[in-house]
């Protein structure tokens, strides 16, 4: 890696400063797997490395039944996946929390980071679309909140403008009858970036027999993450059924637009999507009726 | 050339200082600064574990971790692991499955074993193969890494 300083900022003022100043120039240190990886192939450039894993409100969750969950945006995965309330209120960001890269990567990797480097494939964003939550940006102009379904704009890039920086993600409080699921498929068992990823989150009747609303994230058949928002639309009103799932998979393989690269066909892609939509939807439906699933990435296990 | 920083860390038990230029990994100062050079560099992007250490407990990729982010933490490297000439289990268990044979993933998965055996003292098959799913071997094939693991909690069970 070329010569490069480093600031560890003490507080949000202090490293929109920093970042305002230094424009392009300057880069934000999170946990660091995604941004030393690129700066040190040339992915990406910078002469300042602003770490902001030391600004208290960045690092940390805060879950309270009526408000929601407030998750700093440098919080590194495995804060959320050790967290068995979190783990039983946001059940599909939990799953992308423990399949981002192996134990060493959640130790550093942060949901923020994931969502900020802004990749298609990214596992976390299809969950984050899925649970609904919005991202509070603080810039030399004051805060803003944005969807996360708005928050990406290209591959590698988002909305954030000179200065600005992702401070945390905010979700909805969560009430009966919902469930939530994020399934992937790679072609080795972990550690590997997704062919296609599908976040689903539901919410079902009283008598649990029906859709009243569901939200889907797709992954890596677009440019960006994807919100599946007519399939959700679609969803609402129908019986929570094989059925259901399976219609929705193919609604879903209808807005997918994949590309073509070394990890997948798009051909592949189309049929992969329609399959985790449809499955994942069975596990958010069955999480939301009370029935325990387990973490297996691709859904087959357990 | 950008100033070189202090920073202040204690490393296997002892109070470690380094200067650093703000570039550096955490492996290359451990390794080229600190003579540490148990702990290994494969890909150095966060994909192999070769450079596995515990940082304040928790396994990390010395590779993608900057020296200057070390400040104040306490580091646990490959030399740190063995308990003054006795060999931890792990590594004993290591030898007597004969889990390893070119050796450069090695210091990695004892490392991130014993992070996994720390929390999870009594792992499954399955837990074993998920938690070390960020460490590679491209010799033994895995199995015997697993029995090597399987076998050390055994053994760190008789003895508690």
């Amino acid at each position: 890696m070329k010569d490069i300083e480093y600031a560890a900022a003490r507080s949000v003022d202090e490293a929109v400063g920093l970042l305002a100043a230094r424009g392009d120039k300057a880069r934000i240190l999170a946990g660091g797997t995604d941004i030393l990886v690129q700066l040190r192939e040339g992915l990406r450039d910078a002469d300042l490395i602003v770490d902001v894993k030391k600004i208290p409100e960045l690092v940390g969750l805060s879950h309270d039944a009526k408000r929601g969950l407030r998750l700093g945006a440098s919080t590194p995965c495995y804060r959320i996946y050790r967290d068995a309330k979190i783990c039983a209120a946001y059940p599909a960001l939990a799953d992308a929390a423990r399949i981002i890269g192996g134990w060493q990567i959640q130790s550093r990797a942060s949901i923020g980071g994931n969502l900020c480097n802004s990749s298609p494939a990214a596992d976390s964003i299809p969950a984050l679309i899925a649970h609904d939550a919005r991202c509070v940006i603080a810039g030399p102009s004051g805060r803003r909140t944005v969807p996360v379904a708005e928050f990406c704009t290209a591959p590698g890039r988002n909305v954030l403008a000179r200065g600005e920086l992702l401070v945390t993600l905010e979700f909805p409080p969560v009430g009966d009858g919902e469930g939530a699921r994020y399934l992937r498929f790679i072609p080795r068992n972990e550690m590997d970036i997704a062919v296609v990823g599908a976040g689903v989150w539901v919410k079902l009747n009283a008598a649990k027999d029906t859709i009243a609303a569901a939200r889907i994230g797709l992954a890596a058949v677009a440019p960006t993450p994807l919100p599946a928002t007519e399939v959700g639309a679609w969803l609402a009103g129908k019986p929570a059924t094989a059925a259901t799932f399976a219609e929705a998979g193919d609604r879903a393989r209808r807005l997918a637009k994949p590309i073509s690269d070394m990890r997948s066909p798009a051909e592949y892609r189309l049929h992969i999507v329609g399959v985790l939509v449809t499955r994942a939807l069975a596990g958010a439906v069955d999480r939301a009726r009370g029935i325990v699933i387990g973490h297996s990435p691709n859904g087959q296990e357990h | 050339m950008v100033k070189k920083t202090h920073v202040s860390t204690t490393i296997n038990g002892e109070t470690a200082e380094f200067l650093c230029e703000p570039r550096q990994s955490l492996l290359e100062i451990l390794r080229d600064t600190l003579e540490l050079t148990g702990s290994k560099e494969g890909c150095n992007n966060g994909n192999c574990g070769a450079c596995t250490v515990l940082m304040d407990g928790l396994p990390v990729n010395s590779c993608l971790v900057l020296a200057v982010e070390a400040e104040g933490a306490t580091i646990t490297t490959i030399e740190g692991i063995a308990e003054q000439a006795h060999l931890h289990p792990l590594q004993q268990c290591f030898l007597e499955n004969a889990a390893l044979q070119c050796g450069i993933c090695t210091p990695g998965f004892i490392v991130a074993a014993k992070a996994l055996l720390d929390r999870n003292p009594k792992p499954t098959e399955h837990d074993i193969r998920f938690e070390l799913a960020g460490n590679l071997c491209r010799c033994t094939g895995y199995d015997k890494i697993v029995r090597a693991v399987q076998d050390a909690a055994a053994a760190l069970e008789g003895k508690h």
